[in-house]
């Protein structure tokens, strides 16, 4: 397969890969640092180089409502956003996903306001962790553009909407080398959208979106969270089918680094995890044995994984770039201890908050998170403890 | 115009069995509406009474494509299906021509849903857009909307001893639609079949979006009893509270001009949420100077826009 290395920023490696999905129906709303992206692709719809109805609207609300019509209509349909539209677009997430629409959103990974800041964090899409999208969290430029064609071939054999994370401006506005696939073999291997049901199907009417009282409610939520388990299965073969097809090496819920010899283990999601990769190549040279779990996929929980790659380590630290204010730390850290939880010989655990509102991260953060783990292992520092990396104190 | 036998016999209407309230006027007014094309219609519906009485799992009353996203969006939803539908069938995958419609209450349109209708106006999806407005959200339990007229009673506005309802004049939501420069804005009663049905016909024959606002009394919410919505739909007309008139390409008129326009106090008195101002000459006189107020401005802007 012919592959052509194109230098993109995160932005335009996401559009690029829209322009090439070639989607029906693309609904809108800039907000920094995804602007970039519906630039890009504006450019693509006014150039006639898609087909898509781009849809302009005004708001992030109006959007993910505009994209839930026209998904319910059988279209393949897109958008982005970042931070504030994410939170924004929040009481349509569940109606996009509860309505078992194959949405696919990429979301440049922003804080929350307030205070007001337009840097990265993973606030925006941990707010909206329990919304029923399956969650991608990507390294860097290269794997964004794969997720998310990956993504739309994922959630339409699921039927659940897909968000893929980028970090804002860390991998957004970041340039890299992005190994581009051949248009044509992208389309043939995502085929034509088929719904089971659409609203555009008038010989056929269906009625979407009835009032669900107590008599059948609960049985139709039973029914989407098996619908996420069912999502677990098939996680694995829509990867493995893209690496066969593609000559790609994506990962699918983890990456594990280093990690099944080693002492002491970092969780990490997004862009950290590739500092993280130089710092434990960094530490292994000095002979120490430390390695690294990347969590690419957050949502379902990747719980089997987990254990399978940590339960042996001497000491574990999971970095969370949000704090979930909930007085029990950060999310990534205290769902990874739920998974603990009635497991015989887990290792102790500290929680790093690190990187809130694009608090640079550094190699020597990394390596203050290995002291860290150190000192927990020779008892100096105590399990179930929180810390903060990089931040005046 | 559509006779009324055809229009009987196209089969839009809702099914038996919705649990609207006796008297209630939107099954009339989606009747109304969604017969006057004979083509195929795909509904959006905003939250409310008639989402809610319509679909209760596993029962539908919609005869036709329907769907409900949330309270405030129903002008985005139709978008994002309309959106779908213009893409789908440049690529060949549908080949019938169909009518998008959204639907939504007061609440759900001059308040709520404002900023997602201006959008879908300002966008020119290829819709209509039809207001049910029975002056208050309703389907929460009755609670004044920027739709609730002057002084009317309702449960966040209640007639207590130092302050008699609704202190705001209402909205005019039709005239900030008008003001989107869209091909076709009107409003209707239920009271006037022929002239609502006119409208609809009117509107599904013009491309791009669409506006009506129709009146649709409320028994519960207003307090009347539910022989009495059509006479009451009528009144509004004839009071010229409600004024009948639509708005093509910029030109105003007014559909119907009562020959004596009646006095408000003929409408109010049939109605419990105005009971107690029934004694209060001030509080009438106000409420007819707003009345008075908006129709000459409707008399004048017909003149001005037929010159």
């Amino acid at each position: 397969m012919r592959k052509v290395r194109m230098a993109f920023t995160g932005n335009e490696a996401v559009a690029y890969a829209m322009k090439q999905i070639n989607p029906d129906v693309v609904a809108v709303y800039p907000i920094t640092p995804q602007t970039e992206i519906m630039h890009s692709f504006s450019i693509y719809v006014a150039d006639g180089e898609v087909d898509t109805n781009l849809v302009t609207v005004e708001s992030e609300h109006s959007a993910m409502s505009a994209c839930v019509g026209a998904s319910a209509a059988g279209a393949r349909v897109m958008t982005a956003t970042a931070s504030q539209g994410l939170a924004l677009m929040h009481e349509i997430l569940y109606i996009a996903s509860a309505l078992r629409l194959p949405i696919v959103m990429p979301v440049v990974n922003r804080a929350l306001s307030a205070p007001i800041n337009i840097h990265c964090d993973h606030s925006d899409m941990m707010g909206s962790r329990d919304s029923g999208w399956i969650q991608i969290f990507t390294e860097n430029a290269n794997e964004a553009y794969h997720s998310v064609i990956l993504g739309v071939k994922l959630a339409e054999k699921v039927n659940l909407p897909v968000m893929i994370g980028l970090d804002g401006f860390i991998i957004s506005h970041g340039m890299e080398v992005v190994e581009t696939l051949p248009t044509e073999e992208i389309r043939n291997f995502l085929g034509e959208r088929k719904p089971v049901y659409s609203l555009l199907d008038v010989d056929n009417p269906i009625t979407v979106g009835p009032l669900d009282l107590q008599d059948y409610f609960f049985e139709h939520k039973r029914a989407q969270i098996e619908a996420m388990e069912e999502a677990r299965e098939v996680i694995p073969k829509v990867h493995e089918e893209y690496n066969k097809k593609f000559e790609t090496n994506l990962p699918d819920f983890v990456e594990p680094y280093k990690i099944e010899d080693a002492e002491l283990g970092v969780i990490a999601m997004g862009s950290a995890a590739g500092t993280m990769k130089e710092v434990v190549d960094k530490l292994r040279e000095k002979g120490k044995r430390v390695g690294l779990l990347r969590i690419r996929i957050f949502r379902p929980f990747p719980s089997g994984e987990i254990l399978k790659y940590t339960k042996h380590l001497c000491a574990l630290g999971i970095m969370d770039r949000a704090h979930s204010l909930s007085g029990l730390g950060g999310p990534l850290w205290t769902e990874v201890r739920s998974v603990f939880y009635g497991e015989s010989c887990v290792p102790p655990d500290m929680n790093f908050i690190y990187g809130l509102g694009g608090r640079d991260f550094f190699m020597e953060d990394g390596e203050k998170i290995f002291d860290y783990l150190e000192k927990l292992v020779e008892g100096k520092e105590q399990s179930g403890s929180v810390k903060y990396i990089g931040l005046r104190e | 115009m559509v006779t009324l036998k055809e229009l009987s016999r196209r089969g839009k209407e809702l099914a038996p069995g919705h649990r609207a309230c006796a008297g209630c006027m939107f099954p009339s007014i989606i009747k109304m509406v969604l017969n006057a094309t004979d083509k195929p219609v795909v509904v959006a519906n905003a939250t409310g009474c008639m989402e809610v009485v319509t679909t209760i799992f596993p029962y539908t009353s919609w005869k036709v494509s329907w769907i409900h996203n949330a309270f405030e969006n129903a002008a985005a939803t139709i978008s994002g299906v309309e959106a779908a539908y213009q893409v789908l069938k440049k690529k060949g995958k549908i080949d019938k021509d169909i009518k998008f419609v959204a639907f939504g209450g007061d609440g759900g349109t001059y308040d709520i849903g404002l900023q997602a209708l201006s959008g879908a106006l300002e966008r020119g999806h290829d819709f209509l857009y039809v207001c049910y407005d029975n002056q208050a959200y309703m389907n929460t339990g009755i609670q004044r909307s920027g739709a609730t007229p002057f002084s009317a009673h309702t449960m966040t506005s209640p007639a207590g001893k130092a302050i008699p309802g609704k202190q705001q004049k209402r909205k005019d939501l039709t005239e900030i639609v008008v003001a989107h420069g869209i091909p076709y804005a009107a409003q209707a009663s239920p009271g006037y079949w022929a002239d609502l049905v006119k409208k609809a016909e009117k509107a599904f024959s013009i491309k791009g979006p669409k506006f009506l606002n129709v009146l649709s009394p409320c028994p519960p919410g207003w307090g009347y009893p539910e022989e009495k919505g059509i006479e009451i739909a009528k009144l509004a007309v004839e009071t010229c509270i409600w004024p009948l008139y639509e708005v093509e390409y910029g030109k105003y008129r007014i559909t119907y001009k009562p020959k004596n326009k009646l006095p408000v106090i003929e409408w109010l008195k049939l109605q419990r949420r105005f009971k107690h101002i029934l004694n209060n000459q001030k509080l009438i006189d106000e409420f007819q100077r707003q009345v008075d107020e908006t129709w000459e401005r409707l008399l004048k802007l017909e003149e001005a826009t037929n010159k």
